[in-house]
């Protein structure tokens, strides 16, 4: 046998179709219609929710101050971004809350995956730490929320400290979990090939476990805004805890929907910028796992 | 030409210089199985391979052929007996061998270019060097154009391919490999088997080739081990294959000395089978605690 006629000797049975392009084409525009179908029953059930509640309201079924009112809740919207709030503009509000979810998303994230992966890997240590965790987890944690404000004051750092702990743990468990899940064949098979045991971790193991984690930062993330939400509600000056806050104060229901709606439109943008990073990291797994985020 | 010979150990004098890539003296591995009992997988396996010996080994289901070859790689260590390899005792993952595992190990998050020159990245060689030469492995395999493919977008055969590729880029000396082409279908199997050989010829490492097929293990081997059945299983017969090399898989097996060779090993092999199989059908548990 010699070398060249080892080349090129993939057989035709092994080739694939590497493009479903063709396939896919012809499917498109089904597609397209099938969508089209369920975003206008979505925005019909839209539709006659908001205006059932707006007509019960002004027929005097509801009462406004109960229950607020649509239109009057755009209204209070409208005020906030023209006139901005009692705290200053809505923006300043808006950036300080997002600020502090995000500061505590990254680091509870960053502390759960180390955690997470070198726990799975170390068995010393989860035998060593994994019963403090255990306790720290069944303690109901937004309770901490106070303490913190009480430790840290009514700045960032509060709402901060809140919201790693909040979302740590789900981050920690799936880490753990995903790194304890690894197929230990890949790893014999690494370090025959000549890993080391951090090039294993690094190369192998939080690859692997990445599927698991990135489908807890959906949730993290969740937990993040609440946390922030939440902390600005026990203690804070501004952010959009505290307009809710303030809107209960005055009974004005139609401000703490407002800032729900704000809310709401926040976790949205994040939860699609998650399932980009999902789509960007992941693109190795085979297209049915994917196709669904990206149609 | 004498077509079988049987005996245990071979070349004492051509090999008196250099140690052998294998050599299992009374080997034994027990697992401790979940109930908290023992059982005994292996017991007084001997086992000699010879630097550039291509050595296939059959047996029945479940008698500890994965087993043998993980204490050879390292990945298990022996629960009495002597391991060496390259006449060093085993005592963490063996330097200096490939292994091939009967499901796919590469790693399915990275390309085949990756893959096949994560072998040289790990072992500190530079990206650039790593991955010419993985180019140059991945089209003596037979893969030339996919090497930004992900292994799911490449066929069982491919993948196998892959799985060559990065062992044989490390040059291994000793190639240990656990039914690697039982996925595959009949026609792939033969045709990636002859590319085996010829890949084997160019830089001849020690190849341990476990197989349920003897028609593969003949086919390939210079030595065919029939293995008992387990509990305790051992070596039952050692087979040498004397036909003639270069071999092409496809056609040996219309050669009329092979059939002979074939029959001989089948009779030994038939009965360890047999036995595993009443085993199997009676009942499982009690016979596999530990008794001696
Ligand atoms: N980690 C383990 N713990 C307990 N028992 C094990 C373990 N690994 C293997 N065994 C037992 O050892 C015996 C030999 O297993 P092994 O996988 O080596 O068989 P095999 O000859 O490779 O079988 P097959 O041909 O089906 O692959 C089996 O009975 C199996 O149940
Ligand atoms: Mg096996």
């Amino acid at each position: 046998m010699t070398m060249s006629s080892l080349d090129n000797t993939v057989t035709d049975q092994e080739q694939q179709p590497l493009s479903t392009e063709a396939r896919s084409g012809g499917r498109k525009r089904s597609i397209t219609r099938r969508r089209l179908k369920v975003l206008a029953v979505q925005l019909g059930i839209v539709v006659v929710l908001l205006g059932s509640w707006e007509l019960l309201v002004r027929g005097g079924v509801l009462d406004a101050l109960l229950y607020g009112q649509p239109t009057r809740i755009v209204n209070q919207l409208y005020i906030w971004v023209t006139q901005g709030t009692d705290n200053g503009s809505l923006g300043q509000q808006i950036t300080v809350t997002i600020e502090e979810a995000l500061i505590g998303f990254f680091i509870g994230t960053a502390l759960g995956i180390v955690f997470g992966v070198a726990m799975g890997r170390i068995q010393f240590l989860s035998e060593v730490i994994g019963p403090f965790l255990k306790v720290i987890n069944a303690v109901p944690r937004i309770v901490l929320g106070s303490s913190f404000v009480v430790m840290f004051g009514l700045g960032l750092m509060s709402k901060v400290m809140l919201v790693i702990v909040l979302v740590f743990f789900g981050v920690f468990f799936n880490a753990f979990q995903g790194t304890r899940e690894v197929d230990k064949n890949f790893i014999a098979n690494a370090e025959i090939l000549g890993a080391s045991k951090w090039q294993v971790t690094r190369q192998v193991v939080i690859p692997s476990a990445f599927s698991w984690i990135i489908a807890s930062l959906h949730v993290a993330f969740g937990f993040a805004l609440i946390g922030a939400i939440v902390g600005e509600f026990l203690g804070s000056q501004e952010g959009l805890g505290n307009l809710i806050r303030q809107a209960q104060g005055n009974l004005n229901q139609n401000g703490i929907w407002a800032a729900m709606l704000i809310m709401a439109v926040v976790a949205l943008i994040a939860e699609w910028l998650i399932t980009r990073l999902e789509n960007r990291l992941l693109r190795w797994r085979p297209p049915q796992h994917s196709a669904a985020a990206e149609a | 030409m004498t077509t079988v010979s049987e005996s245990p150990t071979i070349g004492r004098d051509a090999a008196a210089s250099m140690s052998p890539a294998i050599e299992m003296t009374a080997a034994t591995k027990r697992f401790r199985t979940p109930d908290g009992s023992s059982y005994t997988a292996l017991k007084n396996l001997d086992l000699r391979v010879e630097r550039g010996e291509f050595c296939a080994i059959v047996g029945p289901t479940g008698c500890g052929k994965s087993t043998a070859l993980t204490l050879a790689a390292g990945m298990e260590r022996a629960s009495g007996g002597a391991v060496r390899v390259f006449g060093k005792e085993v005592t963490g993952i063996t330097p200096n061998a490939g292994f091939m595992f009967q499901t796919d190990a590469i790693l399915p998050w990275q390309s085949v270019l990756e893959n096949v020159a994560a072998g040289p990245r790990y072992r500190g060689v530079a990206k650039n060097t790593a991955y010419r030469d993985a180019r140059d492995w991945i089209r003596r395999v037979g893969l030339a154009g996919f090497e930004s493919n992900y292994p799911h977008q490449l066929s069982g055969g491919m993948r196998k391919r892959v799985a060559l590729a990065q062992n044989l880029i490390n040059e291994p000396e000793l190639l240990l490999m656990d039914e690697p082409f039982s996925a595959l279908d009949v026609q792939t199997r033969a045709k990636m088997s002859t590319e085996l050989l010829g890949l084997w010829e160019q830089s001849k490492p020690a190849v341990v080739f476990v197989t349920h097929d003897l028609e593969e293990a003949i086919a390939l081997a210079d030595k065919v081990v029939v293995m008992t059945a387990g509990p305790a299983a051992g070596v039952k017969a050692t087979f040498h294959i004397d036909l003639p090399r270069p071999r092409v898989v496809q056609e040996i097996r219309f050669d009329k000395k092979f059939n002979e060779i074939y029959q001989n090993i089948w009779e030994a092999l038939r009965e360890e089978v047999d036995i595993a199989y009443a085993q199997t059908t009676r009942s499982v548990a009690p016979d596999g605690k530990e008794a001696e």
